[in-house]
């Protein structure tokens, strides 16, 4: 017999939150991913497997958030923290034209002292070299929001105005504040992640959204997770991707077992089944390698992230897994897929 | 035909959706599957559905066990004669990077490990060109008498050739002499592809195929077990692979002395064949479920994780496979191919590994008993 969840998902219907939770206790893997194959065929018909260009660059290490988590922060009081000379920055953003890229992704620690003005002067000087900018995750706009005493919505009426493209979906975690308080208490509550985001979608920005899974959080926060994000898109629409993946517990202060790659390809799936109203889901092959990845284009994702440049947020945990494009794009066809290099908005470059 | 009813079935209908309903009633009516059915396999990007497939038969025999052995690898030369083209290890006498191990030197390395409850000591080397006879068989009774109960599994068909050669002795005699030396049984490597195409083209110098399984069977006849590989994701076509899979179906009917199964991902850096790209984690897990389902005689597949990595291991245990091989310490022919995995895994990374999967992991001996279900 099929059982009545499998039915409800066959039949394009809605899960809920306690179907979710049958799906990761009762279905095996290979129905999971059946299931999340045929929602991206439908959601994506054709068998093209998009990536983009771009380099991530983190502004700056220095951080006062001190999240258990992260083994690349470094607090204000430490040796090794720095903050990128805006030559720096322009250098990099040269690399990065000079190899395709079409897109900064642009990040950084909650810098105790930087005024929003600095942040202002960052976007208006990358946006001089004419590229998409996607920056600053909602922990450091609600940062922003506070050094300044000014709310989110000016916040991000200032950063669009100097040029902000779109908001990257970093900081989510897990966005139940039971979790937050143990692995990241100084960082943005939950409700405070989907405010930023909803207010950025307000003001017409597209952002992404993640999550960070297998640490020290239960099954069911990480449908609560899900449910949150679901239910914010229904509202806004301002999602392009999901992005999910494994906690990397290399150099950080919480100690387990990292997520393995069942674990991940059983939350890629579940995630592709009960966001319905997500467009796209990314594989992670900075976390799973490019192996795992391809398989996991089999279990819902329909695009393979980023180039990543320059990556030094899950290198500092000890995973350091290396692409160019050209090994994307043979990674993608040898699973029966067409590369397409596509921008921040998922629109293809031709 | 399907039995009434299980039409229902959400996957059996996915299978079916996937042309591949005429395979599936092979396999679960236990009809053996043709060399067609297997190219066919292959080409299916229903990745799901052939995963579900192999899963069933994998969990008809095995259930939900995963195995796994606490091992000693001991590669003691990489001198060889054959200097197949895919091959990083193996290197001339007098090339820099040459090196032979002493029997001292290799009684040192189990002695090192006197305290962990080691099982078994795998041993692999090249076709060294000078070695005398007695060297391997002087290596297995010293081995024997610093640690008696360690069961051997060493020298792969075609150094069991070599080193019968060396000796001017037949194939028979020379596996009662190493036996008698304390040989327990014998790996599965040198098979590579059994393809007189491919042999000729990328070690002409190595045993030809059908030697490889005539020294296998000898062996079974004699009743020692051993295993079967298949090196994969280099030059072989889709058809090549599925001849060598059917020449060992064909071996396995006449003998059953083949343990287990293992399909190995061709890693081609440092290797004469480096423009070749490393295989697809798709090519990965379809040659462990296509090897499940052709193989029906093998009793277990075997997910290498120091040739697939961790990961891709682990998936496999869902894909066909029932065991993740070792510890491994000091493996170095696949690490000198530029594999990234490390040298070890211990004991409590493969449980999570296999827990993770929803598998129950279990110690076995060389031969697959049980030492130990971990629950």
């Amino acid at each position: 017999m099929i059982s009545p969840v499998v039915k409800k998902i066959e039949e394009g219907k809605r899960i809920d939150e306690k179907e979710a939770l049958t799906l990761f206790n009762d279905l095996d893997l290979h129905t999971l991913g059946q299931l999340a194959n045929k929602i991206r065929f439908q959601k994506n018909p054709h068998p093209i497997v998009t990536y983009v260009i771009d380099r991530n660059i983190n502004y700056t290490n220095i951080c006062i958030s001190g999240c258990k988590f992260c083994a690349y922060y470094c607090g204000p009081e430490k040796p090794g923290g720095y903050v990128l000379s805006f030559e720096e920055l322009g250098k990099k953003i040269e690399e990065t034209k000079a190899l395709g890229g079409t897109q900064i992704l642009l990040q950084g620690g909650l810098h105790p002292d930087l005024p929003l003005s600095f942040y202002e002067d960052m976007v208006r000087f990358i946006k001089s070299y004419n590229i998409h900018l996607h920056g600053f995750s909602p922990p450091e706009i609600i940062h922003f929001s506070k050094i300044s005493a000014l709310s989110i919505k000016e916040v991000l009426e200032r950063l669009i105005e100097a040029g902000l493209d779109s908001i990257p979906g970093g900081g989510a975690e897990i966005l139940v504040d039971r979790v937050r308080k143990k692995i990241a208490p100084k960082k943005a509550t939950a409700s405070e992640w989907l405010e930023v985001m909803e207010a950025a979608h307000r003001l017409g920005l597209k952002t992404t959204a993640t999550m960070m899974f297998g640490h020290i959080e239960t099954i069911e926060d990480r449908i609560t997770h899900l449910s949150k994000l679901r239910k914010l898109q229904d509202k806004t629409g301002g999602f392009t991707a999901f992005i999910p993946w494994p906690f990397q517990p290399g150099n950080s202060a919480i100690e387990c077992e990292s997520a393995t790659a069942f674990d991940y390809l059983k939350t890629l799936a579940i995630s592709r089944i009960f966001l319905d109203n997500f467009q796209n889901l990314q594989a992670s092959w900075v976390t799973q390698g490019y192996k795992v990845a391809q398989i996991s284009l089999f279990f819902g994702a329909n695009d393979f992230g980023s180039t990543m440049i320059e990556e030094n947020v899950v290198a500092a945990a000890g995973v350091s897994h290396r692409l160019s494009e050209k090994d994307i794009r043979r990674h993608i066809r040898a699973c029966g897929f067409e590369p397409r290099q596509r921008l921040m908005d998922y629109t293809i470059v031709e | 035909m399907l039995k009434e009813g299980s039409q229902n079935n959400f996957m059996e209908m996915v299978i079916e959706r996937a042309g591949l309903l005429d395979i599936y009633e092979k396999v679960v009516s236990g009809k053996r599957l043709s060399k067609k059915d297997g190219i066919r396999l292959f080409e299916t990007n229903d990745i799901c559905a052939l995963g579900f497939m192999a899963n069933k038969v994998r969990e008809e025999k095995n259930g939900q066990y995963a195995y796994y052995i606490y091992n000693q690898h001991i590669n003691y030369s990489n001198i060889c004669t054959n200097l197949c083209k895919f091959c990083a290890f193996g290197k001339r006498a007098g090339d820099d990077k040459a090196y032979l191990m002493s029997i001292d030197e290799i009684i040192e390395k189990i002695k090192e490990r006197m305290d962990e409850p080691i099982r078994e000591v795998h041993i692999v080397g090249g076709c060294h060109p000078d070695l005398p006879y007695s060297y391997y068989i002087d290596m297995l009774r010293a081995i024997k008498e610093v640690r008696p109960d360690i069961h051997i599994q060493a020298f792969t068909c075609v150094e069991i050739a070599h080193i019968a050669q060396i000796g001017g002795k037949s194939i028979e005699k020379t596996l009662e002499e190493l036996v008698e030396a304390g040989l327990g049984s014998i790996p599965g490597g040198g098979a590579e592809v059994f393809s007189t195409r491919i042999r000729q083209k990328l070690c002409p110098e190595k045993l030809p195929g059908n030697k490889w399984i005539e020294v296998a069977k000898i062996a079974h006849k004699m009743g020692l077990k051993s295993n079967a590989t298949m090196l994969y994701g280099h030059i072989e076509t889709i058809e090549e692979r599925i001849d060598h899979l059917l020449a060992l179906r064909q071996a396995q009917d006449e003998t059953g002395g083949f343990m287990c199964f293992i399909p190995l991902a061709f890693h081609p850096k440092n290797t004469e064949l480096n423009e070749i790209a490393p295989t697809s984690g798709i090519d990965d897990i379809k040659n462990i479920a296509v090897a499940r389902l052709i193989l029906d005689n093998f009793p277990h597949i075997k997910a290498y994780w120091v040739m697939l990595g961790p990961k891709i291991a682990q998936l496999a245990l869902s894909f066909g496979a029932d065991d993740l091989d070792g510890t491994v310490l000091e493996e170095k022919i696949t690490h000198m191919a530029g594999a990234e995995t490390s040298q070890a895994l211990s004991n409590r990374e493969i449980e999570h590994l296999i827990k993770s999967a929803g598998r129950i992991p279990v110690e076995r001996d060389t031969l697959y008993n049980v030492i130990n279900v971990i629950s």
